[in-house]
């Protein structure tokens, strides 16, 4: 009897805990999804703000003027000084930065220490050229247009791990997992589906896609 | 596009045992080439850590008639049945994996939990646990190879064909349009430092390689083969109680008889 009575009672009140179960639910999506991630990460600005697209009018050859491949195939990524110093041996515009450039870091012949948005963890091996030469892909498919940038984001970056939030990706749909551009993201399982999908290798036994050994090291 | 990419290989080695003296350069230079670490006290060998190592072997007889052979042992990169080596198909985390195209054995450290069954699994003992974080003496940082990702306290590492090369050697093929690589742009680090020539490395099912005609030798025989995990590493030895101390052999039982996997 003393059951009965208390079931009873129970549904009388599942009203109320289906309710407090969603209030429950959102506030948890809500810490989970937004206040979590801000406080994940930190922001840094770059020491410089470059400006791409004036760049891109000046330069004859778009992005591979200044990023470009050495002599033994390996990528040169960001410009170090010494390319700057080319055109940059004094002020030539009239935008704050440049004067800001040449004054701190061309002067003294110090070298900019700009924030890598897609600097890897060292167990990755990433090789541009058979991404570029080979399979002929276009910057943007990774990179987005960032060549059409007149300025540069904040780099973003883990607190715990330090590494940019560029790799995990940043747009609001990734949150629960959606992607709506090539370069929104560039996880693991980014990479490995780009793989199977484009060669259609499997490789591996394990898992039956690319092996470890082409991106891992 | 969902040609295939590369042709099939299957790296491997021939070591002639005839050849090896024992000097251990082969050792060092696997050690500064993949950044292995090291312990102020390496007394107790049982958790030294040594991709490359070598071996004393001896005849059991005793002075004059005493002889001694060196044997180099390096990670197998067994491909047991259609790429199911005993460690491979232990790992728990994917961890460790047979990559088909290139015949290598992988091990991802970043991946490893540190279970330890591979180095239960693999009978060659090739496998090391990393029981503490790295310590380089100081200013010795600075001379470890960006190449090669330094491990951490709690997982397992092994050789790995040295496989960073290969990488660098893809990419400079890539910038220049090809796919497939020389036999002299890719070669492990222990084969170029060996001073006696005695390790030949390359493509062991690509005809124009060295490793395709000697490991035809009559003289040439595998570790532990009747376990059938069809290692990549054969070793040549024109000492017939050398071949024997490669495997388990009744007393009237000859050499160079074990049915082969392949």
């Amino acid at each position: 009897m003393v059951q009965l009575t208390n079931s009873h009672k129970g549904n009388g009140n599942s009203g109320w805990t289906i309710l407090f179960f969603i209030v429950g639910f959102t506030a948890s999506l809500f810490a989970g999804w937004i206040v979590f991630p801000k406080l994940l990460y930190s922001k840094k600005q770059q020491p410089i703000d470059f400006n791409h697209e004036l760049h891109m009018t000046h330069v004859d050859n778009g992005c591979e003027s200044c990023h470009f491949f050495r002599e033994d195939g390996t990528y040169s990524g960001v410009p170090k000084l010494v390319q700057c110093i080319d055109c940059h041996q004094e002020v030539q515009g009239d935008t704050g930065h440049e004067a800001l450039f040449v004054e701190k870091y061309v002067s003294k012949g110090k070298e900019v220490p700009w924030l890598i948005y897609s600097r890897q963890p060292d167990c990755v091996f990433f090789s541009h050229a058979a991404h570029v030469k080979l399979a002929k892909m276009d910057c943007e498919t990774c990179h987005g247009h960032i060549g059409q940038s007149t300025s540069l984001k904040p780099y973003e970056y883990n607190i715990i791990t330090g590494y940019s939030r560029d790799i995990w990706g940043k747009n609001p749909e990734n949150y629960l997992g959606l992607k709506t551009n090539t370069y929104d993201r560039m996880k693991m399982n980014d990479c490995a589906a780009c793989h199977l999908e484009e060669t259609g290798r499997k490789s591996s036994v394990s898992t039956e896609k690319d092996g470890c050994f082409v991106c891992h090291k | 596009m969902t040609q295939e990419y590369r042709k099939e290989k299957k790296y491997g080695m021939v070591i002639d045992l005839d050849r090896c003296t024992g000097c251990g350069a082969c050792m060092v230079a696997c050690m500064a080439e993949n950044n292995v670490p090291f312990r102020d006290n390496e007394t107790d060998k049982l958790k030294s850590i040594t991709w490359m190592r070598i071996y004393q072997l001896t005849n059991g007889k005793s002075y004059p008639n005493e002889e001694i052979c060196y044997l180099p042992r390096p990670c197998m990169h067994c491909e047991g049945h259609n790429g199911h080596s005993p460690c491979v198909t232990v790992c728990p985390a994917v961890a460790t994996d047979y990559d088909r195209e290139t015949g290598i054995v992988s091990q991802i450290p970043t991946r490893c939990f540190g279970c330890r069954y591979c180095m239960a699994a693999c009978p060659y003992h090739a496998r090391y646990f990393n029981w503490w974080d790295p310590v380089w003496p100081e200013g010795m940082e600075k001379s470890l190879s960006p190449n090669v990702s330094p491990r951490m306290r709690g997982v397992v590492e092994k050789c790995s064909f040295c496989f960073h090369r290969y990488q660098l050697a893809y990419e400079k093929a890539a910038s220049e349009d090809r796919r497939e690589l020389r036999e002299n742009e890719y070669q492990t680090s222990c084969t170029q430092a060996c001073p006696a020539g005695a390790i030949t490395f390359g493509d062991l099912i690509n005809k124009n390689h060295a490793v395709y005609k000697i490991k035809k030798d009559p003289r040439a025989f595998r570790l532990l083969e009747r376990l059938k995990t069809n290692p990549k590493i054969y070793y040549l030895s024109s000492r017939e109680w050398v071949r024997r101390a490669g495997d388990n052999y009744h007393p009237e039982e000859e050499t160079g008889k074990i049915k082969s996997h392949q």
